[in-house]
């Protein structure tokens, strides 16, 4: 195989956060068996190929190119999780991963409850699936919705979710951007407690406060004290509700005009199913013979699996199998930048108070070192000058030789 | 004079009540023959099943906990006001209101004049401080209206009896403990009026899920000094006490309510329909509403009234009349204009006694 230039175009690839998205992978070159590429540094200028494909340039493995490297960096997803305590929260997220993130909590009783204002609580863990690693942040809110008075109560998780936004955008726009830890919240599942004829006042105040900053998928939960035609009932009432105040909670992207019919009759029924009715269970039941995650009633076993139970199956789907990237690229290309775009017009509109003049870059002001880094800073430029120091004398050294 | 009121009907065997001083030969004059004394019991029930007689029940609790499906379940007709005027999609009140819808339901020859006193917008808002005021407040003026009745000079021969004599709290089933609102509401209002706490729409709970959250809920109600219908303090004796344990033991019942029938095993009945199963309302092992109906209607409804009528509202009563100094409000059967009166006696009423 012999490495030959091509006057073709050369891509450069550059090595950027915005991995490809995961459907664009399924356009794969179709004989990629015969050719490989070496990606040398950062340009693609090696291309091989048969004699008889000379008109073939072969970029079309490029997304082959990115899945591997990005198979290996590994992905990483922030989850939130909102909703009254006692609604399933955990249990659902349990059943998502298929995990145990709650092994260790205590819940709290009700006179422990008395002064407890809204958390935020991080669970991270990795998962490992057919060799694609997932970093996976999960954040509750415990507390939220839990006090007689729960005037703002969402203003912790607000607070939250632009602390995230501005600690990226201080990285984004440092020096050192090649190791940025993105901890932006990619999607929140708002839970809706099934016993109402709706939306109550505190769901509907907390999505119109957060619409805007992150992608809300609401949830009713504990779907499985509900009737099915209360399930439809609730759902076209959530829906209407959603609509009639304004709620911009996340929409599925389009399907393309290209997309097979069936993925196009799944795609629609996805829509019309939300907001998913979810059941979820941390214990294994058994139901006709084999064993699934369910719950064991007197007068029945709910399994979580199942679609005729209940949409959690279409949930997940949704959230890890077809739509994660898709999150993650809203959260980025729309609600960052519209808290990027907003930050900076408050910056300029400061600056141009203080100052007068046009400054050329707004950057946040970097964050004062502390103590600790300072010391390392002086202890390094010290060592800095000895060094330097050390050399010109062996430099005098080496010329008073020569001479 | 007050209200007759009916005598304890107690699911036992098919022998009467006994009289409460049985003679024992020792003590006094022995029956030398049979005199009829027993058969007061048969005349009471005579009068009751003319008259009739008053229940009142408050349901309280958010919005969505199928408070009127129980009430309608319980009675076995549409009572609850719901079934009257309003359709199901009322928009939640910005306030704590106050509605009540009454019914007369007759059964076996007794008539009962069944008051459902309803609390929408109770714990529906964002901030909920202090939204157990209207319904302390409205339980009050119906102690206070009787209070009136019966300080008059000529006062009716039954005092209409508006009176709460049982509130239903209802506890959502979130499966981890009471929520906040519930230990507030409960604090201020159990020592006004009888509150039965029930868990709201239990067929969302396993069976170990039920236990495990019931236990807590007593232990919580116990720790904050709550104590709900039936009170420890006011059994009267032993066996009243080992019954009350029983069902305090067993309480807050999980319940389900239903209006609709269904076809399980050849039988009719009340449940719910999901994909897994028929939730039957009536069966003990599905959930605990027989439990409550029972206990409720079948043994303590004639002791609710009395504990209402002799504790709750004689405690109301203490109250006014210490706060009054001791002079009574004189009240010709109009509104307002207290006017103190020299009066030779400390008790010009005499306190209403129960047959």
């Amino acid at each position: 195989m012999t490495a030959e230039r091509f006057p073709a175009q050369l891509v450069d690839l550059q090595e950027s956060q915005h991995y490809w998205a995961f459907h664009s992978l399924l356009f794969l070159c179709q004989s990629d068996d015969s050719h490989t590429f070496g990606l040398k540094g950062t340009n693609v200028n090696v291309l091989t190929c048969d004699f008889q494909d000379k008109q073939y340039v072969g970029f079309a493995t490029l997304p082959n190119q990115v899945h591997r490297k990005s198979v290996k960096k590994g992905f990483d997803f922030t989850l939130m999780v909102a909703g009254e305590s006692g609604l399933g929260k955990s249990t659902l997220v349990n059943s998502l991963f298929l995990t145990d993130l709650y092994k260790d909590r205590k819940l709290l009783n009700a006179e422990e409850r008395i002064n407890q204002t809204v958390e935020i609580t991080k669970h991270t863990v990795d998962i490992e699936e057919k060799g694609v690693k997932l970093k996976l942040t999960i954040v509750d809110t415990p507390g939220f919705g839990d006090a007689v008075n729960n005037n703002e109560c969402w203003r912790p998780i607000t607070d939250y979710i632009d602390q995230q936004f501005e600690q990226y955008f201080r990285d984004e726009s440092g020096l050192n951007r090649k190791n940025i830890l993105d901890n932006r919240v990619h999607c929140c599942l708002y839970f809706i407690p099934p016993f109402g004829h709706g939306l109550r006042p505190v769901d509907v105040e907390f999505m119109k406060a957060l619409h805007e900053k992150v992608n809300i998928i609401p949830l009713i939960s504990k779907a499985d004290c509900l009737t099915p035609n209360e399930v439809k009932k609730l759902k076209d009432r959530v829906r209407d509700e959603i609509e009639r105040f304004g709620i911009k909670v996340y929409q599925f992207p389009e399907c393309d005009s290209d997309e097979e019919e069936e993925f196009k009759q799944m795609d629609k029924e996805l829509k019309e199913c939300t907001p998913f009715a979810v059941i979820g269970s941390n214990t294994v039941v058994e139901a006709r013979g084999q064993r699934v995650r369910g719950r064991l009633y007197p007068w029945g076993i709910v399994e979580v699996e199942n679609q005729s139970h209940c949409d959690f199956v279409k949930l997940r789907n949704m959230l890890i199998r077809s739509h994660m990237h898709d999150l993650k690229d809203v959260t980025c290309d729309v609600h960052y930048e519209n808290y990027r775009a907003h930050c900076i017009q408050e910056m300029t509109s400061k600056l141009a108070q203080d100052n007068r003049t046009d400054s050329p870059l707004p950057i946040l002001p970097l964050p004062t070192p502390d103590v600790e880094t300072e010391r390392l800073i002086k202890m390094k430029d010290e060592e800095l000058k000895r060094m330097q120091e050390m050399l010109e004398k062996m430099q005098q050294q080496m010329h008073e030789k020569d001479q | 004079m007050s209200e007759i009121v009916p005598p304890e009907v107690r699911p036992k065997p098919a022998v009467p009540a006994k009289p409460s001083h049985v003679a024992p030969p020792s003590s006094g004059s022995a029956l030398l023959g049979y005199i009829g004394i027993d058969t007061i019991i048969e005349q009471m029930r005579k009068k009751t099943m003319k008259t009739g007689f008053d229940f009142n029940i408050m349901v309280v609790g958010q919005s969505g906990l199928g408070k009127s499906t129980l009430v309608n379940t319980l009675f076995k007709s549409q009572v609850s006001r719901r079934s009257t005027s309003w359709s199901r999609d009322e928009k939640i009140p910005k306030t704590v209101e106050i509605k009540s819808a009454s019914h007369v339901i007759e059964e076996g020859g007794v008539k009962m004049k069944l008051t459902v006193v309803d609390t929408p917008g109770f714990g529906d808002q964002i901030n909920n401080e202090n939204c157990w005021e209207p319904i302390s407040k409205y339980i009050n003026e119906q102690y206070e209206k009787f209070l009136k009745e019966e300080v008059n000079i000529a006062r009716k021969k039954r005092i209409p009896d508006t009176r709460v004599h049982c509130c239903l709290y209802f506890i959502s089933p979130t499966g981890h403990s009471l929520r906040q609102l519930d230990i507030e509401f409960m604090k201020h209002l159990s020592r006004v009026v009888n509150i039965i706490p029930v868990i709201a729409k239990s067929d969302t709970l396993t069976l170990d899920e039920k236990t495990e959250f019931k236990q807590r809920v007593r232990k919580e109600l116990e720790a904050c000094g709550i104590e709900c219908y039936p009170q420890k303090e006011f059994d009267e004796d032993m066996e009243d006490k080992s019954d009350n344990d029983k069902i305090r033991e067993a309480m807050p019942f999980a319940v389900v309510g239903s209006d609709k029938e269904y076809q399980v095993n050849g039988k009719r009945v009340l449940g719910r329909k999901t994909a897994w199963g028929v939730v039957e309302v009536e069966n003990p092992n599905h959930c605990e509403f027989s439990l409550l109906r029972d206990f409720m209607i079948r043994s303590h409804l004639q002791d609710l009234k009395e504990v209402t009528h002799n504790i709750h509202y004689e405690t109301y009563r203490a109250k006014r009349l210490n706060d009054n100094g001791g002079l009574h409000p004189i009240s010709s059967g109009q509104d307002t204009q207290e006017i103190p009166m020299p009066i030779k006696h400390t008790q010009v009423i005499s306190k209403p006694t129960k047959f």
